[in-house]
């Protein structure tokens, strides 16, 4: 496998949101606006490729490799705690705003199962640069799952988009001009499980459609 | 007195761990398929977030406070966590045999749920004392275990019913939480 293909499997293919269905909390809870998406997105990429990469170095040599075996995920965990602590105080000192929107959702990437599950199914046997790239991908697909899924909301549930502060686009004229309102739904609880069960829907539909065509195509 | 109870009350419906706080998603979407399990997982999970909750609590103000050192918490609360998970598993083994049989498999599992840690933080978060903080873990993790119970039989009953190809399996379950999460919004309105 070619570093190209393990970069984009992880953003398709092994999609961690849309496939694998992993680290669903922060997905629901703080994509409501696309700043906060993307504040998440950054953050779990520092944290994923990192600790990717920390635990890909710590187990390619065979001795420690050895000595760890027995208590690898306390290890790994207090190497995700590490970093999840640096993107905490990093996030407190430079990006206030969204250190309080994301609230208690940074901390708890220390539990995502993305992270944890990519040190324990990829890294802890592969090259280092592999494991970084890998990481790269999956943090790209949870990112780019996390950034559509607040596009709907935020469009359908407040009627802007908002990209960094005070840069914000205000999609009002639209809803004006159709004589319609944005739904406040979409931002509460209820419009996260609805959008995200039917974005799933979507994509399921894609995926089954395009098996089927496999099917035919080598039936023939 | 009464603000405990208020306090007691958010926590079990208002501001419901799983359908407002989004925690603990990941349980109420995997093991939610049998009545059994979800009863099996809620009560592990009761039991873990009331100790966790009230060991971190003494260990952040006793020890991080007193020794100047807030910013170790995710790390001491995660390693808390794990180590206490290990210990419940180990002693359930030789103290309660048949209670470990029906909790035993779901214990390895408690130890990345973001509910566990995310109740942990909570709890300092928001400054509650030792009372609130029993009170607050004991009734979240009670919502917990209520919604967990309510979806597993709504998921029994899913099965048989004729859902389109594409909404099998996870998506027509999250429409049917939102609905849930709908009802209980609305509970919002009491306090």
């Amino acid at each position: 496998m070619n570093q190209k293909e393990n970069f984009f499997k992880g953003v398709l293919k092994e999609n961690p949101l849309f496939v694998s269905v992993l680290g669903m909390c922060p997905s629901l809870a703080v994509t409501t606006t696309l700043e906060n998406a993307i504040g998440m997105s950054v953050a779990v990429f520092f944290v994923l490729v990192l600790s990717n990469f920390l635990v890909s170095l710590l187990m390619s040599s065979k001795k420690i490799a050895e000595l760890v075996k027995p208590v690898r995920i306390p290890v790994y965990i207090v190497i995700i705690a590490t970093l999840v602590t640096i993107v905490e105080m990093v996030t407190h000192a430079f990006v206030y705003n969204l250190y309080v929107s994301l609230g208690v959702f940074i901390p708890l990437i220390v539990v995502n199962c993305i992270i944890l599950g990519r040190a324990e199914a990829f890294a802890s046997n592969h090259k280092p640069i592999d494991a970084v790239v890998d990481g790269m991908g999956m943090a790209a697909g949870y990112g780019l799952a996390l950034i559509l899924i607040s596009l709907v909301r935020e469009i359908l549930g407040s009627g802007t988009i908002t990209v960094w502060g005070s840069l914000q686009v205000n999609l009002m004229p639209v809803f004006d001009f159709l004589k319609i309102q944005p739904l406040d739904m979409f931002t509460k609880p209820v419009g996260a499980f609805m959008t995200f069960g039917f974005l799933l829907a979507i994509i399921l539909a894609i995926g089954n459609k395009r098996q089927a065509k496999l099917e035919k195509g080598s039936a023939k | 007195m009464s603000n405990l109870i208020s306090l007691a009350f958010a926590a079990f419906i208002v501001e419901n761990i799983i359908l407002t706080q989004f925690l603990g998603i990941c349980p109420f979407l995997g093991v939610s398929k049998k009545r059994s399990s979800a009863i099996g997982m809620g009560l592990a999970v009761v039991f873990v977030i009331i100790l966790s909750s009230s060991i971190t609590w003494v260990l952040y103000h006793y020890v991080l406070v007193v020794l100047d050192i807030e910013y170790l918490r995710t790390i001491v609360f995660i390693l808390v966590i794990a180590a206490l998970v290990q210990m419940v598993e180990t002693f359930l083994k030789k103290i309660s045999p048949s209670l470990y049989k029906a909790l035993g498999i779901y214990l390895p599992l408690i130890t990345t749920n973001c509910a566990v840690l995310g109740v942990a933080i909570i709890n300092i978060n928001n400054g509650h004392n030792f009372i609130e903080m029993l009170v607050y873990s004991t009734f979240i993790s009670l919502g917990f275990l209520f919604v967990m119970y309510i979806f597993s039989m709504m998921r029994e009953k899913l099965d048989l019913a004729p859902v389109p190809k594409a909404f099998k399996g996870t998506p027509i379950a999250l429409i049917v939480a939102a609905i849930l999460a709908m009802i209980f919004a609305r509970f919002g309105g009491i306090i």
